[in-house]
């Protein structure tokens, strides 16, 4: 073609691209996208962390599922792990053992898998602070705040369901506590619980419910809030850092392509490479020590994962108190197993909400990223439930404290349930003084506070 | 700026690039060397370690390449976008109000349209709950039976007691500070009827603090395994104290004296099978627990819904 200008390239790709815009008119929408600005901070790739665990998970899943079996029938383990030959087990716990120790390759993509659930919460979690303490959830973003939190849960249920599936003997402990904690539900808990698990525990056909929990359900669940969460994100641009040239009506940053793309591009491939060192070296829930399943044994110490350890925590701490009023009985783990959660998860979901009425009282759109110091309350109060949420994470590994400190399993118990009304008081306290002092001894950074648009 | 310092910046920044761009390619090499390691792994055989190593190694080169490309070869920019207010102009909200107006006004007239939108609001919420109906299939919850599981266990009055390896017992099997883990006799080992059976120390067992008093032979005490507070089995015995402790939630009963709760969160005792000797000497249930086993539910108290099996 002897009319195309000279800074056009020629290659196949080019000609791929050329034919999709030839039936697509796609060219038009997408120049702007390559320059869309993306903020330069690393606190900013925190979420992509997230994203790329969950698309490990869903490769490494997809390996696992071609070779585990949902099926609790017994079948006599004849495989290489000499400790067990011979046992009576299932065949879902057989197909994981076959998995780990006869596919080739098959305990790598395991433990990867296991190592990415861990890291994708915990990248969940972290994402989310710093949306929190930069008010980053501010109108108009509340919807993605809801979102997110909505992600979080199901992250929480994947990981659940997900070592549930292996039915070892720590994994079968899971499903008990959870099935007796929605037994305990006053009303509805007897038929939530049966309907759950298909009859008085250990129940009917639970593999096969959780299986499909968690390979189809929460998977479509997670790829669609995602997928709404970036949509999203696109539609209203990135909050960004207050600086000299951000203002209410622009973002700053680096354009998407090439320097955020190719960032995004090493990111992920460090994510994965993270992942695959933890995988092949670190070893993480040997289920062939753990035995399979009986439901008359138990090991101690019993630890779920980290993510699940602030409930085990709650329903450690909390009192013995299992009133019966006008015959109906609220068991002992109704308050600590659904109440709390439940009212601490409403918090977290409406806080926008809660934030715009009764703290800063302000439901302006906001684009510019907040410190901490700028709204001393929030960050109280953050600080105050986080430090609430690490004594009950502690509190879950009461036990194995006791055991390495050979102190009284009671003395730290009854230390934690002061700790958990004491410690949220003070740092929240003493964070309030900090942010209103660094507030006031300073200058803003930035001309455009305080803003009303 | 002279012309000459001018050229010599732009030749620094080409060497620059020039190495970066080799050390990215060294990168990227790596990574071909590495994938090709790991490929020869696996089909030597496999091992997780070296597996986990090779593939560690190359994606880090792929990261590495690319952080070095983005960092020195394209280096930063910086760049200001504009931003839009999200609500939409008002003119433009209220061009579509009125032409959504319109157009439902052409699917039917004032008053008639809300009581359709009504009629369909029911028909939606009653379609919801009939095909939500189904799910109820997942439980048995249809048949008495079924609800009455939480209520009753397979021990009978005259069931032997035996081990999980279907061992029948006789009192002089279990000496004091023992604790053995028994069933009903040919159930199968059903979970809910799981249940220790103690030989507490001489003298120690009060007795008159059980549910039942006469379901004690010679200083053994038979209760319940399922923790009440969250089902896990309460298997670790401490028995100098004469304690059982739940390895779960750490709750502790106390053995001697019915199973009461010391400490931990649970609300309330371990239900007690009252047990007996049958006339070839070996231990039997004198019927069903004293109470329903495991975790607490709502009408645990209303109960005894029990089936005539204490007969």
């Amino acid at each position: 073609m002897s009319d195309t200008p000279r800074s056009v390239r020629q290659a196949p790709l080019d000609d791929l691209a050329r034919w999709l815009d030839d039936r697509l008119r796609l060219a038009e929408g997408s120049r702007r996208y390559l320059r869309k600005a993306f903020p330069a901070h690393w606190s900013f790739l925190v979420g992509e962390i997230a994203l790329f665990s969950l698309i490990v998970l869903l490769f490494t899943g997809t390996y696992l599922a071609l070779f585990y079996t949902p099926d609790t029938n017994l079948v006599v383990y004849d495989g290489p792990y000499v400790p067990l030959q011979g046992r009576e087990i299932t065949a879902a716990y057989e197909s994981v053992l076959r998995l780990s120790f006869e596919v080739r390759a098959g305990l790598l993509m395991r433990q990867i898998h296991h190592w990415a659930a861990l890291v994708f919460v915990a990248a969940i979690v972290v994402h989310m602070l710093r949306v929190f303490f930069t008010g980053s959830f501010r109108r108009p973003r509340e919807l993605n705040w809801v979102i997110g939190v909505a992600l979080l849960l199901l992250a929480f249920a994947a990981g659940f369901t997900g070592y549930s599936l292996p039915d070892d003997l720590l994994s079968g402990t899971g499903l008990r506590i959870g099935y007796s904690v929605l037994l305990g539900i006053p009303f509805i808990g007897p038929l939530l619980g049966f309907i759950a698990i298909g009859g008085e525990f250990p129940g009917v056909g639970v593999m096969p419910r959780l299986h499909v929990m968690h390979v189809m359900l929460i998977p479509a669940g997670l790829i669609a809030l995602v997928g709404a969460h970036l949509l999203i994100l696109v539609r209203q641009k990135h909050t960004h850092k207050p600086g000299p040239k951000a203002t209410e009506r622009n973002v700053v940053g680096e354009p998407l392509f090439p320097n955020q793309t190719l960032t995004s591009v090493a990111l992920f491939a460090f994510t994965i490479a993270v992942l695959s060192l933890l995988g092949g070296i670190f070893e993480i829930n040997p289920v062939w020590l753990y035995g399979p399943y009986e439901p008359f044994q138990v090991f101690a110490p019993s630890q779920p994962d980290w993510y699940m350890g602030w409930l085990e925590g709650l329903l450690r701490l909390w009192p013995a108190w299992e009133p019966t009023i006008l015959g109906v009985t609220i068991p002992s783990t109704f308050l600590p197993g659904v109440v709390v959660p439940g009212i601490l998860f409403g918090i977290v979901f409406a806080w926008p909400w809660i934030e715009a009425r009764w703290i800063t009282k302000d439901r302006a759109e906001h684009h510019i990223a907040q410190r901490p110091r700028d709204v001393p309350m929030r960050t109280a109060l953050g600080v105050a439930g986080l430090a609430f949420l690490i004594v009950i994470f502690v509190a879950g590994s009461n036990d194995v404290i006791a055991a390495d400190t050979a102190t009284g399993l009671q003395a730290i118990s009854a230390l934690l349930r002061i700790a958990a009304f004491v410690l949220p008081i003070l740092s929240g306290w003493i964070t309030y003084r900090l942010m209103v002092r660094l507030r006031d001894s300073h200058e803003p950074v930035t001309a455009n506070e305080p803003t009303d648009t | 700026m002279s012309d000459r310092s001018r050229v010599e910046e732009a030749r620094a920044r080409r060497a620059r690039e020039d190495r970066a761009t080799r050390w990215a390619a060294a990168a990227f090499g790596l990574a071909i060397l590495a994938a090709l390691a790991l490929l020869g792994v696996y089909l030597a055989g496999g091992n997780t370690q070296a597996e986990g190593v090779l593939l560690f190694l190359t994606f880090a080169a792929i990261g590495l390449g690319f952080g070095i490309w983005v960092k020195v070869v394209v280096g930063p920019e910086e760049i200001v976008e504009d931003r839009y207010p999200m609500r939409s102009d008002p003119e433009e909200r209220q061009a579509f109000e009125e032409a959504f107006e319109e157009s439902l006004d052409e699917v039917a007239v004032g008053g008639r349209r809300r009581f359709l939108v009504r009629l369909l609001t029911g028909v939606g919420a009653s379609l919801g709950l009939a095909l939500a109906a189904p799910f109820l299939s997942l439980g048995p919850i249809f048949s008495r039976d079924a609800r009455n599981e939480l209520f009753v266990t397979a021990w009978q009055r005259g069931r032997r007691l035996v081990t999980p390896e279907g061992e029948p017992l006789r009192p002089t099997d279990v000496i004091p500070d023992q604790l053995v883990t028994v069933f009903p006799e040919g159930a199968g080992n059903p979970a809910d009827a799981q249940a220790v059976l103690i030989g507490t120390q001489p003298g120690r067992l009060d007795v008159g603090s059980l549910p039942d008093p006469a379901g004690v032979v010679e200083g053994l005490v038979c209760y319940s395994k399922i923790c009440t507070h969250a089902g896990c089995p309460v298997g670790l015995y401490r028995a100098a104290a004469g304690e059982l402790l739940c390895p779960c939630h750490q709750s502790t009963f106390d053995v001697n004296r019915g199973a009461i709760v010391l400490s931990g969160p649970t609300g309330r005792p371990l239900p007690q099978l009252p047990i007996g000797v049958d006339d070839d000497g070996y231990l039997v249930a004198l019927g069903d627990f004293t109470e329903p086993v495991g975790p607490s539910f709502w009408n645990l108290s209303q109960g005894s819904r029990r089936g005539g099996s204490a007969e």
